[in-house]
């Protein structure tokens, strides 16, 4: 009864809205259905694109036959960036909709949750984008991978670029919450371990959205660092970069950014974007191998824009759960995490591995340096920095992650 | 020396952004008593068709300058649309109930802005002839931000004007005064309401407008905003636009120099401000106790009565489908209903101090929050059982709720829901910064019941019986003498004085009670999630409980019932069909406040007098 209910109703709202129907595949008897919660409504900026990289993915298998034979349908809900929300809609997606597995998520409180109501449920997740550390270790439990690199993985690389440069005197501004923490937290770490000889001179964790950004870049140029470390991103971001442009801040000063370079912070920057900031991020107008070509083609095609981070790391989740369930031979959770465990794919970026050690997938991300090319701001003198070069040592790993699971 | 000379003009010029949201706010509020949630919103959309009118207008000073004037006016008119399309409607109904309509717009205009301008963020143009910087005690200072440090003073000097050289501001300000009074002497409400509409969203739309060289522009950027605002308009006092100006500079300056010595006190500190100031000042800083405004919520001629007999069936229908619940319903369906069963606790608890105590709440999430934390706490840090977690609940949160019931003493309306606000605000600041005990925002994990509970329909059932048994004492003390010497309280203070009752006790243990209530339900809430996070005690939580009370309908005592089940109901139907459910949601709420203007239950309760044949009440 429900569901035919939930079919009429889901049918009027597909012709009401025709981009926003939930995802059904045309999948035709015994599709595998597999729930996906993100935070559509609260960072629509990032999900968008991530939905429209995970549906070229469905269509992709789909067309080419599905899994062991079986369409793939994914049932997709907005969680509102509420945790609690996440929750129920994970129970609804597996006790009502009888999902196989889950996946999404973007904010790290919101993968925590899920996470954990994996674990008491034992049901399998796939968390694409969250960045905490935690998801795989201090937190991590047998039911949950992650595909996206983690905070400290990316804090590592630009940690690496950074111990090259001469610069002794460090600034750091920060988002005030648990990423931009942590991210501070392992860049200290790691480039005082390469270089003693650096001191950090002032610390700013402007809250999440709501940044003064004169009043910031101020008390960050009181200090006179020879070099910065930003972690913010998003609207802060930008209004870090047009304040510290206009008061000389970034001038004679190195600045190393994390996740700069997505397009979907590097975009809004536009003409104003810094030059020669060393960040993070994904070049994807100059990425020339084989399988990005493809992928990339095939989204503009589809969607008539290009492809953003998100959208790849949407699309690499549902490529590498349909590749999962090949492998495992089926659905069953236990039987996912088993195949999981090693399972390696040929990713967009390069070929990436599932660990088995603490369930992080090696995707790594691209570091370079900015630039303003016609009037927009681009990655020049980039590298792949495969993700599998930037994790602790194995016996490090095994401290920081429960090894009950 | 220098630098502090430059970091005071950046606090100046950060006041001046506050100021011109926060006097469009204070003068709607000071007029129409409305809160309008939709001024965020409204500033919003100021920034966003700013930035579509300098796209497509010249790119010279009049392209610019006509871009930012435009966005204002449209912004303006805007405002008196809804002015006179929606709330012209409910003026009648309670006291903050055309808040739900406010938050009404909010949704839908977040999806509108998402559907016309897309989820990117959107960087303007900077200003013609402004974008660089000179040269002030050796530092680079912005050209733009001494502009906006002109401007904030600048349109207070204005506003001053309008007020005291104008007829029309003569009127605003008597009707600021005393509304009833102006009414009294002729003075149009009506168009004195819509015109005021559209001065206030003409400040919000510039305040949105004026950003465009210096932020980017975001759908989040009308949320934080409102509530940002709002202190500002409380701290300087409701309707008192110098008033406005003075907590916006002493606001900002304080960020500026505060974050040199506390770099994370950006998360709390206006709201630490607020909280000073009120129990210092209980009026703001520049503002005077207003003339004629009822102390409460409701109209003073409710009267409870006694349940009608075809209320006591439906009771007793509701009862035994309860129990029967889990036979008929699938384990999601169940946890919905747990859920809601949770939900409905935390409603009634809210109805408890504002219906019959007449005190709103804007932070009720606080002690739905802090019973929460306390539950997790005690769960996962001394590995207690979860009987001891959910005894702890309510025990904490009504301690907190009984030291808060204790500073706000002095306070009524506006003015105390704005403090329970700063107290919520505090608290979540504190769950969300102290990572060491309540893991900040990523929250306490592994909160799940022991396994007699874990089951759907056992964890159901204990909910329910928890949930019900302390819903029905909440309605028992609202029908004993405690409940009837709050309502006296709330509807003649003076003359329950009189009559030996201690009026500011009798609150006081109110709002224990009420913290209490909502503590259990935060107890619930943790372990039947499995995890805690500072969501719990945030402002839209607190939101959420108040729309459900409004919706209900504040003067019965099944309002927060019904309120609960629809609100909670309808999200979680909408959230499914549709990725416009923030349109949808938004659009059902006006509908329901327009339909329904006393609240679902209200209404029902008149329909049943009329069926009756009883006298109708005044129709108030």
């Amino acid at each position: 009864m429900l569901g035919r209910r939930q079919f009429i109703v889901r049918t009027a709202v597909a012709s009401a809205f025709a981009a926003a129907a939930p995802y059904v595949a045309r999948a035709q008897g015994g599709p595998i259905k597999i729930g996906e919660i993100n935070s559509y409504t609260a960072i629509p900026a990032f999900t968008l694109p991530y939905r429209n990289g995970w549906r070229l993915a469905v269509d992709e298998v789909n067309a080419t036959g599905g899994v062991l034979g079986r369409q793939i349908e994914v049932i997709s809900r907005d969680d509102a960036g509420k945790p609690e929300d996440a929750v129920r809609l994970a129970g609804e997606l597996v006790n009502n909709e009888k999902v196989a597995l889950l996946a999404g998520t973007f904010l790290s409180n919101v993968g925590l949750a899920v996470s954990d109501f994996a674990r008491q449920n034992k049901t399998f997740f796939l968390a694409a984008e969250p960045l905490s550390d935690a998801i795989t270790w201090a937190q991590g439990n047998r039911y949950t991978f992650r595909l996206r690199p983690s905070t400290y993985m990316q804090a590592a690389m630009l940690a690496e670029e950074a111990a090259k440069l001469p610069a002794r005197r460090w600034a750091v501004v920060a988002p005030n919450y648990e990423y931009g923490q942590s991210a501070v937290k392992w860049f200290k770490t790691l480039l005082t371990a390469a270089r003693p000889d650096v001191q950090f001179v002032v610390e700013q964790y402007p809250s999440l959205g709501r940044i003064d950004a004169g009043a910031t870049v101020q008390a960050i140029a009181a200090a006179n660092p020879e070099a910065i470390y930003n972690v913010t991103f998003g609207a802060d971001l930008t209004n870090f970069v047009r304040q510290g442009n206009t008061r000389g801040l970034f001038e004679r000063r190195a600045v190393v950014s994390l996740l700069t370079g997505e397009p979907e912070y590097l975009d809004p920057l536009k003409d104003e974007t810094p030059t020669g900031w060393i960040v993070t991020g994904y070049p994807w107008d100059q990425i020339d191998t084989p399988v990005h070509k493809r992928f990339a083609e095939s989204y503009r095609a589809k969607f008539k824009d290009y492809p953003r981070l998100g959208s790849v790391v949407g699309y690499e989740t549902f490529r590498a759960i349909a590749a999962a369930i090949g492998k495992a031979g089926g659905a069953d959770a236990e039987k996912l995490v088993g195949a999981t465990r090693g399972l390696k794919l040929d990713s967009v970026f390069g070929p990436i591995e599932f660990r088995a050690i603490d369930h992080q997938s090696t995707l790594g991300a691209f570091v370079g340096k900015t630039a303003v090319r016609d009037g927009r701001g681009v990655m020049v003198d980039w590298r792949y920095a495969d993700g599998r070069n930037y994790l602790p040592p194995d016996g490090e790993v095994r401290k920081l992650r429960p090894q009950d699971t | 020396m220098e630098f502090v000379a430059v970091q005071f003009l950046n606090g100046l010029a950060s006041a001046s952004s506050l100021f011109l949201v926060a006097s469009g706010l204070s003068i709607i509020f000071g007029v129409t008593r409305i809160v309008n949630f939709a001024h965020g919103s409204f500033y919003m959309l100021g920034a966003y068709m700013a930035w579509t009118l300098a796209t497509r207008l010249s790119a010279g000073p009049l392209g610019f300058w006509g871009a930012i004037i435009g966005a204002a006016l449209a912004v303006g008119v805007l405002g008196a649309a809804l002015e006179v399309t929606i709330l012209r409607r409910i003026y009648r109904a309670p006291e903050m109930f055309q808040l739900l309509a406010t938050f009404g717009v909010v949704l839908v205009v977040e999806d509108l802005a998402l559907l016309i301008w897309g989820p990117a963020d959107l960087l303007g143009p900077r200003a013609p002839g402004l974008r660089g910087a000179v040269d002030i005690f050796g530092q680079r200072f912005p050209e733009y931000e001494l502009l906006l440090i002109a401007i904030g003073p600048l349109v207070l000097v204005l506003l001053w004007l309008l007020f005291y050289r104008t007829r029309w501001g003569t009127l605003v300000r008597a009707a600021t005064e005393d509304r009833e009074m102006a009414a009294a002497l002729g003075v149009d409400q009506r168009r004195l309401f819509t015109a005021v509409f559209f001065l206030g969203s003409v400040l919000a739309g510039l305040g949105g407008a004026l950003q465009l060289p210096r932020e980017t522009i975001n759908l989040n950027m009308g949320f934080a905003t409102v509530v940002e605002a709002f202190v500002v308009v409380v701290v300087g006092g409701l309707g008192s636009v110098p008033g406005a100006y003075l907590a916006a500079f002493l606001i900002a300056e304080l960020h500026a120099f505060g974050i040199l010595v506390f770099p994370k006190i950006t998360l709390v500190l206006i709201f630490l401000v607020m909280a000073v100031v009120l129990i210092v000042r209980p009026h703001g800083l520049l503002g005077r106790p207003f003339v004629g405004l009822p102390a409460s919520v409701v109209s003073p001629a409710a009267v409870l009565r006694p349940s009608s007999p075809a209320a006591r069936w439906v009771g007793a229908i509701g009862f035994v489908a309860l129990l029967a619940a889990p036979f008929a319903l699938g384990d999601y369906a169940l946890t919905v209903a747990t859920e809601i069963a949770i939900l409905v606790l935390f409603a009634a608890s809210l109805h408890f101090i504002m219906g019959p105590g007449g005190m709103v709440s804007f932070g009720h999430a606080a002690y739905f929050g802090l019973g929460a934390y306390a539950a997790a706490l005690v769960a996962s840090r001394l590995a207690a059982p979860m009987v001891a977690g959910l005894f702890v609940a309510p025990v904490v949160a009504g301690l907190a709720g009984a030291a808060f019931g204790w500073f706000s003493g002095r306070l009524s309306g506006v003015y105390l829901a704005m403090l329970t606000l700063a107290f919520a605000q505090i608290c979540w600041s504190v769950a969300f910064q102290w990572a060491e005990l309540t893991g900040g925002d990523n929250g306490i994990l592994g909160v799940w019941p022991p396994a007699w509970a874990a089951p759907a329909a056992a964890y159901y059932y204990l909910a329910v019986a928890l949930s019900l048994s302390a819903v029905l004492l909440l309605r028992r003390a609202i029908r004993a003498p405690f409940g009837y010497a709050l309502r006296a309280g709330r509807d003649a203070p003076l003359r329950a004085e009189a009559i030996g009752i201690d009026v500011a006790a009798t609150r006081r243990i109110a709002f224990a009670v009420a913290a209490g209530s909502a503590g259990l339900a935060g107890g619930l809430f943790a372990f039947f999630k499995g995890s805690v996070f500072p969501t719990y005690l945030s402002i839209p939580r607190s939101v959420d409980g108040l729309l459900m009370v409004l919706l209900g309908g504040v003067n019965s005592v099944s309002g927060p019932v019904i309120g609960a089940i629809v609100y909670t109901g309808l999200g979680e139907q909408l959230v499914r069909f549709t990725d416009y459910w923030r349109l949808a949601m938004g659009v059902a709420i006006i509908a329901l406040v327009l339909a329904f203007p006393e609240g679902i239950a209200g209404f029902a309760a008149r329909l049943a007098d009329r069926r009756r044949g009883a006298p109708a009440e005044d129709a108030r």
